[in-house]
C-alpha cells in the first residue's frame, strides 16, 4: 500500500441553479451546496459521511465520482486531478470507482435481468470471462447464481440491494461510494446488508465512503466519520473518538437526537 | 395482490384480443382484396344503384352490404379502402413515431442546447392550426399517397417529441442511469440501452394512437377531396359520397363510418393492451 | 373504556390475507405503537379505521368500534361523518400530504368549515391558535404561504396542527417522521407527544422504528404478515420481549451506544417460526 491517499479533496465548491426562485427573465441564481470542503481518504479506509438533508452529503459523493462537476477546488483521485475531466477522459477511470445507490429499485434498470445488470460495467470495461465474474460477484454477496435470470421486481428489497453491491464490486474497483444504501430497507434486511458490507470490507479490502443519515449504522461500519452541516465540514475524525467525545455542537445534537430502543435513554 | 392483478390482466387480454382480431381481419382483407371482394369496387351499374343490404327487401346477394348511387358494391369498396387506410396508418404512423421519439429522447435525456432547439421548434410547430397546415401542405405537394403521409408526419411528430421528452427526462433522473454513467457507458448508448426500453411502452401506446389518427386524417382529407385520385375507393370518400344520399341509402354512409370507428378504436385499445404486455413489472 | 377497539379484523387482497384476526384497543389518552416491517399490515389497520383502504382490499370480518359505534356496520356517509368528527390522520409524507397549488391556511380551515360547519372567522382564529401551539413563527405569514416555501419539519408541524384542529379524540399517525432528519424527527416526536398529552387524545402510532416506539408509546402491538404477535406495554417489552420475533427485531435495531454488540439480522429460524404460526392460524379459518 502506497502513501498516496485514494482521494485528496481540497476546498471544493459546488453550486446548482436555484430554479425555485428563478427570476422571470435572465438566469437563475445559484445556490451553493458545497462550501469549501477538504478531506482525504486513505486506501483501505472506510469513511462515514453523515449529515441532515441539505448538508450536501450526496452532492459531495456524486462530485467525488464525477457524476457532478465542481465549480472550483480540486479532487485528486489516486494522485490524478479529476476535478474538471470530461466524460471521455473519465471513462478509463470509471472502472476504478463504483457506486451503490440508495434506492435499489430505481438504480437497477427494471427491464434487465440481474445477470445483465451486473455484467454491464464489466462488458464496458472489456473484461474477459464476464460470466465467471458475474457468478463470483453473486457468490460474494450471498445470492444464488440462479438469480442471474431474474428481474429486479422479482426480488425483495434486501436482495435488490445485494445486486447493487454485486454490480459495484464486480469490476474490483479501488473505491466504492455507498449512498444511503440501507435507509430504504427493513431493519432485518438492513442488518444483513450491513453485515455483508462489513465482511466484504475485510475480505476484499475495499475502500469505502458510506453516506448515511444514521449515526448508529456509521458507528458499526466506519473507521473515520465526516460530519457535514450545510455544505461545510463540521468534524472529521476517527469514529471511535467522535462518538466518545464529539467536539462540534452539531455532532452532539445529531447523537442526542437518535431515539434508541431503550426506555432509559435521556431524550429531551 | 395476485387476484386483482389477474383481473386487470384478463380484462386487458380480452381488449387486446378483440382489437387485434379486428385489425387482423382488416389486414387480411386489404392484402387479399382481389380474392375476397365480391365485386370490382369501381364497377358502376346504374340499374343496380342503391341496392339495400342483404337483410332488407329488394337486396341482391351479390351486394351483401348494398350498393351506392352509382351501383358500386359497398363491401368491396370498404375492403379496397382498407388497403389505403392501413397503408397510411402503418407508414405514416411508423415514420412519425421514429422521428418524434428520436427527437424527444435527445431533448429529454441530453437537455441543454439540443433540448432548447427541439423544444422551441415543437412550440412553434404547435402554434400552426393542424388541419389548415395539412391542407396547405397537400396544396403545395399535390394530392397522392406520399403527400398524405408526409402531411401526417410533418404535423404529428410533435406529439411524440413532447411526450417522449418528458418521459426520457423522468427516466434520466433515475439512479440506474447514473449507475450506467458510473460504469463508463457513453451517453448516446445510455440513451438507447437504458432509457429507450423504459419509454418503449409509452412509445407503443402513442404509435397505435397515431395509427388511428392517421386513419382519421386520411379519411378527413378524402372527405374534402384532398386525398388521392377519386377513382380509388377510400373510406373518407365513401363517407363523403354517402352523406349526399343519406335519406335514400343510409348504408352507403353507415358501413364505412362503422368500419372507420372500429378501426380507430381497435388501434387505441391495441396500444393499451400492448403497453401492459411490454411492462415487465406488470407482466 | 377504550376509545378505539378493533375486534378480529380480517382483510384480503384477492385470495391473500393481509390482516388476520387483528384485535387491539387504544384507551382514551393512550399512545399505542403499531410496529412491524414492510408488509406487516400496520398501515392497513390505520387505513381501515379511517375508511381509506385501497379499493382492492376487502374486509372479510371483524368490527371496528370508535367511541362505541361500529364503523363497519354504518352506511358510508354516516361513517365519514363520525370519522371526520372524532378521528384524524398525521400522514407520513409532509410533501405530498399538502396540496402544492393551494395556500396553507385554507388547507387547515376547510375541514373545520366543511365538516364541522364552523364560520370562516372562527376557523381562521383556530388555525392561527394551533399554528402558534405547534411553535410556528409568524403564523399569519405561514397561513398565506404555499407548501413548497416551507421546510419539511415546518410542513409536518402544519399537518400536526391540522390533525388536532377539530379536537379529534383519536389520531392515527402513519410513520409521521420517517421522511425527516433525526434532529427534526426529535422535535416533531416531542411535539406530537406534547400535543397528545395536552389534548388527551388517543394516538395510534404506526412505525417500523422501535427506537421511536420507546420514546412516544405506552403500549405496542407487533405485527407480522397481518397477524398480531405481541400486544403489551412498553416496559415489559423493552426488558423482555416475549415473542421470539420481537426479540429478534429488537436485536436487529442498531444502537450507536454499544458499538461492539454486533447486529444480528432476524434469524431465518425465527421467520420460519412466525410463518408456521401464520399457517396454523390460516388452517383454523373455516373458509379460506
Amino acid at each position: 500500500m502506497s502513501d498516496t491517499p485514494i482521494y485528496d479533496i481540497e476546498n471544493l465548491h459546488l453550486s446548482f441553479p436555484d430554479l425555485a426562485h428563478k427570476p422571470l427573465l435572465g438566469p437563475a441564481l445559484r445556490v451553493e451546496i458545497l462550501k469549501g470542503i477538504s478531506l482525504s481518504i486513505a486506501k483501505g479506509d472506510v469513511v462515514g459521511i453523515v449529515g441532515g438533508s441539505g448538508s450536501g452529503k450526496s452532492t459531495l459523493g456524486r462530485a467525488m465520482i464525477r457524476l457532478l462537476e465542481p465549480d472550483s477546488g480540486a479532487i485528486r483521485f489516486d494522485g490524478q486531478d479529476i476535478t474538471h475531466l470530461d466524460e471521455d477522459a473519465l471513462r478509463p477511470l470509471r472502472r476504478r470507482f463504483q457506486m451503490i445507490f440508495q434506492d435499489p429499485m430505481s438504480s437497477l434498470n427494471p427491464r434487465r435481468t440481474v445477470g445483465a445488470i451486473i455484467a454491464g460495467p464489466l462488458r464496458l470495461q472489456g473484461v474477459d470471462r464476464v460470466s465467471a465474474r458475474v457468478d463470483q460477484a453473486l457468490d460474494h454477496v450471498g445470492l444464488p447464481r440462479a438469480f442471474r435470470t431474474r428481474y429486479p421486481h422479482e426480488l425483495s428489497g434486501g436482495q435488490r440491494q445485494r445486486v447493487g453491491i454485486a454490480r459495484a464490486i464486480a469490476t474490483e474497483p479501488d473505491f466504492i461510494l455507498a449512498d444511503e444504501i440501507v435507509s430504504g430497507l427493513d431493519v432485518s434486511s438492513q442488518a444483513q446488508v450491513l453485515n455483508l458490507l462489513e465482511q466484504l470490507v475485510q475480505e476484499l479490502g475495499l475502500t469505502l465512503a458510506f453516506i448515511s443519515h444514521d449515526l448508529s449504522v456509521i458507528r458499526r461500519l466506519c473507521r473515520h466519520t465526516l460530519v457535514l452541516y450545510r455544505g461545510e465540514v463540521v468534524e472529521y475524525r476517527e469514529t471511535q473518538a467522535l462518538f466518545d467525545a464529539p467536539q462540534a455542537a452539531y455532532t452532539r445534537e445529531l447523537l442526542d437526537a437518535i431515539p434508541l430502543p431503550d426506555l432509559e435513554q435521556v431524550w429531551d | 395482490m395476485a387476484d386483482a392483478r389477474g383481473l386487470v390482466k384478463r380484462r386487458a387480454g380480452v381488449r387486446l384480443w378483440l382489437s387485434a382480431s379486428w385489425l387482423g381481419l382488416l389486414v387480411l382483407a386489404a392484402v387479399f382484396a382481389p380474392l375476397i371482394a365480391p365485386q370490382d369496387p369501381l364497377m358502376q351499374d346504374l340499374f343496380g344503384a342503391r341496392l339495400p343490404p342483404f337483410w332488407e327487401a329488394g337486396s341482391d346477394a351479390a351486394f351483401p352490404l348494398g350498393s351506392d348511387s352509382l351501383g358500386r358494391d359497398v363491401l368491396s369498396r370498404i375492403i379496397y379502402g382498407a388497403r389505403l387506410a392501413l397503408g397510411v396508418a402503418l407508414i405514416a404512423g411508423t415514420l412519425t413515431c421514429l422521428i418524434g421519439s428520436f427527437l424527444g429522447l435527445i431533448a429529454g435525456y441530453f437537455r441543454g442546447w439540443p433540448d432548447m432547439v427541439i423544444s422551441r421548434l415543437v412550440d412553434i410547430w404547435m402554434a400552426f392550426p393542424p388541419v389548415l397546415f395539412a391542407i396547405l401542405l397537400i396544396a403545395v405537394l399535390g394530392t397522392g399517397l406520399s403527400s398524405i403521409i408526409i402531411a401526417i408526419v410533418v404535423i404529428d411528430w410533435t406529439r411524440f417529441a413532447r411526450v417522449i421528452r418528458a418521459e426520457a427526462m423522468s427516466q434520466g433522473a433515475m439512479d440506474y442511469v447514473a449507475s450506467a454513467q458510473v460504469s463508463g457507458r457513453k451517453r448516446f448508448s445510455i440513451m438507447l440501452a437504458e432509457i429507450l426500453p423504459n419509454v418503449l411502452p409509452t412509445i407503443v401506446v402513442l404509435l397505435t394512437l397515431e395509427m388511428g389518427i392517421a386513419v382519421i386524417v386520411e379519411a378527413i382529407l378524402s372527405f374534402v377531396n384532398l386525398s388521392i385520385s377519386t377513382d380509388q375507393p377510400t373510406w373518407g370518400s365513401m363517407i363523403s359520397e354517402g352523406r349526399l344520399s343519406i335519406h335514400q341509402a343510409w348504408w352507403v354512409l353507415v358501413f364505412p363510418l362503422v368500419t372507420l370507428f372500429l378501426t380507430v378504436l381497435s388501434f387505441s385499445q391495441l396500444g393499451e393492451g400492448l403497453k401492459d404486455h411490454f411492462d415487465p413489472v406488470l407482466r | 373504556m377504550s376509545f378505539l377497539t378493533i375486534e378480529n379484523l380480517s382483510a384480503h387482497v384477492g385470495p391473500s390475507p393481509i390482516l388476520r384476526d387483528v384485535s387491539l384497543s387504544v384507551e382514551a389518552g393512550e399512545v399505542r405503537g403499531l410496529v412491524g416491517e414492510s408488509g406487516a399490515g400496520k398501515s392497513m389497520i390505520g387505513k381501515a379505521v379511517l375508511g381509506t383502504l385501497p379499493l382492492a382490499v376487502q374486509v372479510t370480518s371483524g368490527r371496528i368500534l370508535l367511541d362505541g359505534e361500529d364503523l363497519l356496520a354504518m352506511r358510508p356517509r354516516d361513517r365519514r361523518r363520525v370519522i371526520g368528527a372524532k378521528a384524524a390522520l398525521i400522514p407520513q409524507d409532509p410533501l405530498t400530504a399538502l396540496n402544492p397549488s393551494r395556500r396553507v391556511g385554507p388547507q387547515i380551515t376547510n375541514r373545520l368549515v366543511d365538516i364541522l360547519g364552523w364560520t370562516r372567522q372562527d376557523a381562521q382564529m383556530r388555525a392561527l391558535e394551533l399554528l402558534h401551539e405547534v411553535s410556528i413563527p409568524e403564523p399569519e405569514r405561514v397561513m398565506r404561504a404555499y407548501p413548497h416555501e416551507l421546510s419539511g419539519g415546518m410542513r409536518q408541524r402544519i399537518l400536526i396542527a391540522s390533525a388536532f384542529a377539530a379536537e379529534p379524540r383519536l389520531i392515527i399517525a402513519d410513520e409521521p417522521t420517517t421522511a425527516l432528519d433525526v434532529t427534526v424527527q426529535k422535535q416533531i416526536l416531542k411535539l406530537i407527544r406534547q400535543m397528545q398529552q395536552r389534548h388527551g387524545t388517543a394516538l395510534l402510532f404506526v412505525t417500523h422504528d422501535l427506537g421511536v416506539v420507546s420514546k412516544v408509546c405506552q403500549s405496542l402491538t407487533v405485527l407480522f404478515g397481518g397477524l398480531v404477535l405481541e400486544d403489551t406495554r412498553v416496559e415489559p417489552f423493552f426488558a423482555h420481549p416475549s415473542h421470539p420475533y420481537s426479540a429478534a427485531l429488537l436485536a436487529a435495531t442498531p444502537k450507536y451506544t454499544d458499538p461492539d454488540a454486533s447486529l444480528t439480522p432476524v434469524p431465518d429460524a425465527v421467520i420460519e417460526g412466525v410463518q408456521a404460526e401464520i399457517a396454523a392460524h390460516d388452517r383454523m379459518q373455516p373458509h379460506v
